[in-house]
């Protein structure tokens, strides 16, 4: 199977097999006007098996959300049909409509139009609280 | 300080302020007395707690200040659906400061994103209750003259009670004090107040569900209630209910100027037979505080 390479935008690479239409919904791909393609199953020596997501547009996406969802992925970003920059994403401090708060008691459960925010309160046990109750996020 | 929603929004130096503030608005109510006039005070009660609500409407008259709001949901536009940021807005229009107590936990986040006034959290739910642990600290200052160096008995429901919760990591911050946790198994208090408050603080302490053993030893006791609905089986709540029942025979080892504090409302953890003994401080605690809400409306409105 052949996907074209890019020309510029993002390939997002390592993701984990059967992870990629999570991202692909998470990082509203879907409402993009270029090209995206999911590449799902791929061979991966590290892997054996991958998620690859490519966007071949010159668009800005939010891909720090990544670093909550797995931060062994790979972002490479191509400019000219060349990776100027290739990182793993970084633990956002703040992720904003990605998970949704479960605390019956919280104010997000019956106000609906409220953004649902958490905050990393511990980096290293990768800890996220509702910014509204404190609860964890699950 | 704009908002006061979390008892950690305040720094050590802040809360010494405020108490200052407070010890010597005790001493001199007169000069005190025309501080707010010509303000006003909103109290949003979207569910009902009469002690709380004629604390902090008490200490705005007595500041010369006026208040409106209301008691209960049904009585605000509340009841029609209207949410939390619009009601804020529009009563922000209206006042000089807010106090919100709200059924839903974060609700005074939502308030103090979107107010022009600043928001007092008077209790969200179980979560925060701020002006609560305020003034579980000005009647520590007050009785025992120093926040360190104190040995604390916490008893009865230190599982669900946020007083507690909110008690612990207010005094984690002071050298020397430690706490005996004194509870049925039941309700322990949660791994993740030891963790991430306790061990986290190297703060030492220790879990009894004996109330006698380290009588002796405690300068403060802080009482709560041991409410029947948080037990799994009846059985076990009659086997442990009256040992958590604080009577003359239970702190007649105590030292003499043991400390017995509670929040309020009280129905049978403590024996009315204390009530006159000088350790008992839960009236005076009541007392203290109003003045810990005056010093705050003061701090928030900028008049100290």
């Amino acid at each position: 199977m052949n996907i074209d390479s890019i020309k510029n935008g993002y390939v997002i690479d390592h993701i984990k097999e059967g992870k990629g239409m999570q991202i692909y919904e998470d990082l509203k791909l879907g409402e993009l006007n270029c090209p995206v393609a999911i590449i799902k199953n791929a061979k991966s020596n590290k892997m054996q098996k991958k998620d690859i997501i490519k966007v071949d547009g010159n668009i800005q996406l939010n891909i720090d959300v990544l670093g909550y969802i797995d931060s062994d992925i790979t972002i490479n970003v191509v400019k000219d049909s060349k990776i100027i920059k290739k990182y793993h994403p970084e633990l956002p401090e703040k992720i904003t409509n990605i998970i949704k708060c479960k605390n019956p008691r919280c104010i997000t459960s019956i106000e609906q139009e409220l953004d649902q925010v958490f905050v990393l309160t511990d980096k290293e046990k990768r800890v996220y609280r509702c910014k509204y109750c404190e609860s964890k996020a699950k | 300080m704009k908002h006061l929603i979390d008892i950690k929004d305040l720094s050590v130096e802040e809360i010494d302020e405020l108490i200052e503030v407070a010890k010597d608005i005790i001493k001199n109510p007169d000069k005190y007395s025309k501080k707010c006039e010509g303000k006003i005070l909103a109290t949003l009660f979207f569910e009902p707690s009469t002690r709380t609500r004629l604390s902090f409407e008490s200490a705005m008259l007595r500041l010369g200040g006026n208040v409106l709001g209301f008691s209960e949901a049904n009585s605000s536009s509340t009841a029609k659906g209207e949410s939390v940021s619009d009601t804020i807005r529009v009563v922000g229009e209206y006042s000089d400061i807010i106090v919100m107590r709200h059924p839903k936990e974060g609700a005074p986040v939502v308030a103090a994103e979107k107010s022009i006034v600043p928001i007092i959290n008077a209790g969200d739910g179980g979560h925060n209750h701020p002006t609560q642990t305020l003034t579980d600290l000005l009647t520590i200052k007050c009785e025992k003259g120093r926040f360190d160096n104190l040995t604390i008995g916490l008893c009865g429901d230190l599982k669900f009670g946020r007083t507690v919760h909110s008690l612990i990591s207010a005094m984690v911050r002071y050298p020397k004090v430690k706490f005996i946790l004194i509870s049925p198994e039941e309700l322990k208090i949660p791994s993740y107040i030891k963790k991430e408050v306790l061990d986290k603080n190297k703060i030492e302490y220790i879990e009894t569900q004996n109330i006698e053993e380290y009588m002796n030893k405690l300068d403060i006791l802080y009482m709560t209630r041991v409410q029947k609905e948080r037990f799994f089986n009846e059985a076990d709540y009659i086997r442990l209910k009256d040992s958590y029942i604080l009577d003359e025979e239970k702190i007649i080892n105590s030292k003499k100027d043991l400390c017995i504090m509670h929040p309020l409302p009280r129905v049978n953890e403590i024996s009315v037979k204390i009530d006159n003994n000088p350790k008992a401080c839960y009236f005076k605690q009541a007392k203290y505080g109003k003045f810990i809400r005056m010093a705050l409306i003061l701090k928030l409105l900028e008049e100290c």
